[in-house]
């Protein structure tokens, strides 16, 4: 990929990129843990539709975010095809329901840009910055921290 | 220096330990029928002189003279010269609970506690007090012989020191070398201060064959050359002054020589007997001071561990007990034989598992007298607040909890003995007229029962006002008013939020809680709470708890098409009952008649708003009771298993679920919900009925 | 040479104290938390020194010297008691029973290191 060669890397990340739906999708991969494929959550009783429920890492029970209902893009019908994308933020821990990893990639801030205000389709609020790539694709960033689950949200 | 710093936690944590100790010495003192009151007395000084000790090494000066003059007052009475009478106690478990203040304060860099200046005068006047003229005579007369060598007057070793050095004169009795001493060393020590000119005199060592090895019989004579000033000589002769002939004389200027010498030490030695032997015999005059105090329990040898690593150790034991439930499935599946090498194999290794799971629990489980030894004082305060006179009686309190539960516990007992010392116990007047003793007596006890703590609370008060109390919740609007109440009822209704309210809240239990919070904080330990009282007898409160927080004993149920836990702490009894015995009840409501009451049916799934599956012959009812005595029956799909589970916290990752209380991981790896039967309940009766038996927040 | 020194104190601060004054280069310190346990402890630490502590539970410091100064190979093994209490009255009690000398405490580092080389006989 051509922002590989010609970036500083100084001012270079690594992302996470996936796909939901027709969208590309990235996070910073500092936050990810691990990727694994979609097992069957247990469903949380009064969640948000895209809380898809809770799973088992290693003992610990951890929510799996639908990030298609979450992005207003559609409920995703999980199959074991699906990934689960582990992220850690500020000690909590979540796995993000999406359809596929696509590449790991390092990514020259300067390409990234701000999001067009009038992109607010629903996905906006979730999205920092957009990258055009050269395959003429655009790559969202995700804003993380509003894509969680509060972890008060639930209390009665 | 750091080294010191870095033991401070390890000393206020020792303090704590030893004020634990001194509340038990001390709650002991007045018994002394059945315990040994000097034992119990020394228990207490010894806990004041080790914290007296460790302050004194952090420099925390006000604790060391607290600690001081509490260990005096402590110390008369262990001799005898102070008696334990009611008004010396009270001084003492006040001045207890100053020091364990005192401790706080210093641990937390707080300023001294208010009450301590007043508190160590009171120690002092008994201080002085006991130690009347006749009882110094007779201390006095324990006093040892002394041999009289102090060499030399206090006045004169004031005087300059000469530059030269000294003369010095050292003849070791027999007893110094029975204490240890190696006269060579105390030669070096000299030696240490400048030059030395030794000479040994034998002359009083005998023939070889009357030598006693014990008893050489050396004498030195040395010429110190020093600049040191005499006390530096003095203090290398500290530890030996009864023990040894020792004089040290300045040497002149010009010194003439060392032959001067025997005619300066001549008048120290000529009024010397002979010392028959001061020899290591115990005065039989201190019998209280038996070396061995048989009385006292062998001390098990403790370690102190950081909590997080025991909790690693549970939740590592945890993952233990559920690898060996996913093993054990697997095994199942793969249709290995029952009698097979792999299940038995499995079997030990899952009754290993239970033994390795119960032992790591047994680490976190403390006694709960930490607990109840600080009611003590809070009995005490909350006494003396309402000018009511009120005893605190324990019992149990060696029964063992969790020790999250412990820590968590004391806030509602904190606040339920003060309800009970302000609301329960009548002033003393009230109590004569009503034919009590004017003391009232305020019950704590724990006992582990049937897999919970229980922890009761009763005082012989008064009892619950009901008709005050009904006025009270009408008034707030917390029942209709008129409605129907059975007495049990309107004792619950102490526990609605809202309840308490600032006109009704007194100085002392107020602070703006109610029992509310009580029963909330219980709840929120996986326990209950109760109350029942019976009109001028006294209430009775009853804490149920579960033995530890990890792991809970529940039964798997299908809900919805999910396997949740269900506790069995809060289970009757499961029905499978006809179609004829259950009753429909307006809209949706359903009621199932068991032995004449007729209780609400609850669908699990609808309530924790999964679809229902509606063939409701095939349910299962689940009666369970809840905290306000209130019961329901849940409906579930079916009942799979009974098992013990490890509780997993959701709030970690995600947050808390209405109607759920935790989740735990099953055989298969998946994870299934815990469910809260006493939310699932109280919301139920909300949602249905204005009135609430007993509404949960 | 290293001192074997076998400390004797039911406070886990002041066993703490004593293990900081004591660097492990120069001295190998046995700690045991009350009489009974010390004395457990003395034929395997075999110490140069015994420092005691005068108040524990079941087995107090007297206790402590006089069962030193009958035990048939430690006989002669200097004792200091660790005391906060300086009153002359204890420090002949301790002498009766048998101890060489006494630590007042809170003891600073040096002057703890400065006793026992004293009442060894070692140089610094």
């Amino acid at each position: 990929m051509q922002q590989m060669t010609l970036q500083n890397i100084a001012d270079q990340n690594d992302y996470v990129c996936f796909r939901i739906g027709e969208q590309d999708y990235c996070i910073d991969i500092e936050v990810v843990r691990e990727i694994r494929g979609w097992t069957p959550a247990t469903v949380l009783p009064h969640a948000p539709d895209h809380v898809t429920g809770v799973i088992n890492l290693r003992g610990s029970v951890v929510a799996v975010v639908d990030l298609a209902a979450r992005l207003a893009i559609g409920k995703t019908c999980p199959t074991p095809r699906h990934v689960v994308i582990i992220v850690a933020l500020e000690n909590q821990i979540v796995g993000l329901l999406a359809d596929v990893v696509s590449d790991i990639m390092g990514i020259d801030e300067a390409a990234m840009q701000p999001v067009p205000d009038i992109a607010a389709e629903g996905a906006g609020a979730f999205i920092t910055k957009v990258i055009a790539l050269d395959d003429g694709r655009m790559l969202r960033k995700l804003d993380l921290a509003a894509v969680l689950p509060g972890k008060d949200q639930e209390a009665a | 220096m750091s080294g010191i710093d870095s033991l401070r936690p390890a000393f206020f944590e020792e303090c704590e330990d030893l004020l634990l100790r001194m509340g038990e010495g001390l709650a002991r003192i007045p018994d002394a029928a059945l315990h040994n009151e000097v034992e119990s007395i020394h228990d207490v000084f010894r806990a004041v002189h080790s914290i007296k000790g460790g302050a004194g090494a952090f420099g925390l000066t006000s604790l060391v003279g607290f600690a001081h003059a509490f260990e005096t007052v402590l110390d008369l009475m262990r001799s005898g010269t102070l008696h334990p009478d009611a008004s010396t106690m009270h001084i003492l478990l006040r001045a207890s609970d100053v020091l364990a203040d005192l401790v706080a304060a210093a641990r937390d860099g707080q300023p001294d506690p208010e009450l301590m200046p007043q508190l160590l005068v009171d120690l002092d006047l008994l201080a002085e007090g006991a130690a009347s003229p006749e009882d110094e005579a007779a201390a006095l007369a324990f006093e040892p012989m002394r041999i009289d060598v102090i060499p030399i007057e206090p006045a004169l070793s004031q005087a300059p020191p000469d530059p030269t050095g000294f003369a010095i004169t050292f003849e070791p009795y027999p007893a110094l070398y029975a204490t240890g001493h190696e006269p060579v060393a105390l030669l070096r020590a000299l030696a240490d201060l400048g030059t030395t000119d030794v000479t040994a005199d034998l002359s009083g060592i005998g023939p070889l064959d009357t030598f006693d090895p014990a008893q050489p019989g050396l004498r030195w004579q040395l010429a110190l050359q020093t600049t040191a000033p005499r006390e530096d000589v003095m203090a290398i002769f500290d530890f030996v002054q009864d023990l040894a002939l020792v004089t040290v004389e300045p040497l002149h200027p010009d010194p003439p020589s060392l032959a001067s010498e025997p005619q300066m030490a001549a008048p120290f030695v000529t009024p010397l007997p002979q010392p028959s032997p001061v020899q290591p015999t115990p005065a039989p005059a201190h019998p209280r001071t038996a070396s061995v105090t048989p009385a006292a329990p062998p001390a098990m040898p403790t370690i102190r561990v950081n909590l997080d690593r025991v909790d690693r150790l549970i939740n590592q034991i945890g993952e233990l007990v559920i690898m060996e439930a996913m093993l054990s499935q697997a095994i199942s599946i793969a249709g290995l034989s029952k009698d097979g090498d792999v299940s038995s194999s499995l079997e030990g290794i899952k009754q290993l598992a239970a033994r390795i799971q119960e032992s790591v629990m047994s680490i976190r489980a403390q006694p709960l007298k930490s607990v109840f030894q600080r009611l003590d004082r809070i009995t005490r305060e909350a006494a003396d607040a309402t000018h009511k006179q009120v005893r605190l009686e324990t019992f149990g309190e060696a029964t063992e909890v969790d020790k999250t539960v412990i820590e968590r516990l004391v806030d509602p007992l904190t606040h339920m003995i003060r309800n009970a010392v302000d609301h329960g116990i009548e002033p003393a007047d009230r109590r004569i007229a009503a034919g009590k003793p004017p003391e009232g007596v305020i019950t704590l006890s724990a006992a582990h029962r049937s897999g919970r703590v229980i922890i009761e609370l009763a005082d012989d008060g008064a009892g619950i006002n009901r008709t005050r109390v009904r006025e009270i919740a009408e008034a707030r609007g917390l029942v209709p008013a008129g409605a129907q109440l059975s007495p049990a009822e309107i004792d619950n209704l102490l526990f609605l939020p809202g309840f308490s309210s600032k006109e009704e809240v007194s100085a002392l239990s107020g602070r703006g809680v109610g029992l509310d919070v009580v029963r909330r904080e219980i709840q929120s330990l996986g326990g209950r709470v109760s109350i029942q009282s019976t009109p001028g007898q006294g209430s009775l409160f009853t804490i149920a708890l579960p033995l530890t927080l990890a792991v809970l004993e529940g039964m798997l149920i299908g809900v919805g098409g999910e396997t949740m836990i269900l506790p069995i702490s809060s289970i009757i009894e499961t029905l499978r009952p006809d179609e004829s015995e259950i009753h429909s009840l307006g809209r949706n409501g359903r009621l199932i008649a068991k032995r004449g009451e007729m209780i609400p049916i609850i669908d699990l799934a609808q309530s924790l708003g999964f679809t229902s599956r509606q063939d409701d012959q095939r349910q299962v009812l689940i009666l369970v009771e809840c905290d306000s005595g209130g019961r329901a029956a849940l409906a579930a799909d079916q009942i799979f298993d009974q098992r013990q589970v490890v509780i997993k916290s959701l709030e970690d990752n995600y947050g808390t679920v209405r109607g759920i209380s935790a989740a735990t991981i099953l055989g298969d790896g998946r994870i299934a919900l815990i469910v809260d039967p006493e939310e699932i309940v109280a919301r139920a009766v909300a949602e249905t009925k204005p009135m609430p038996l007993a509404a949960n927040g | 040479m290293t001192i074997r020194i076998l400390a004797i104190d039911d406070s886990p601060t002041m066993r703490g104290l004593v293990a900081a004054a004591l660097s492990p280069g120069c001295f190998d310190l046995h700690l045991a938390e009350d009489g009974i346990a010390g004395l457990d402890l003395l034929p395997k630490a075999d110490p140069h020194l015994v420092i005691t502590d005068i108040n524990m539970p079941r087995l107090d410091g007297f206790g402590v010297i006089e069962a030193v100064r009958a035990s048939p190979s430690h006989a002669s093994v200097p004792i200091l008691v660790l005391t906060t209490e300086s009153g002359a009255d204890l420090k002949d009690r301790a002498r009766r029973a048998g101890a060489t000398g006494w630590i007042v405490k809170p003891f600073d580092d040096s002057r703890l290191v400065q006793t026992i080389h004293r009442v060894l006989g070692f140089r610094e």
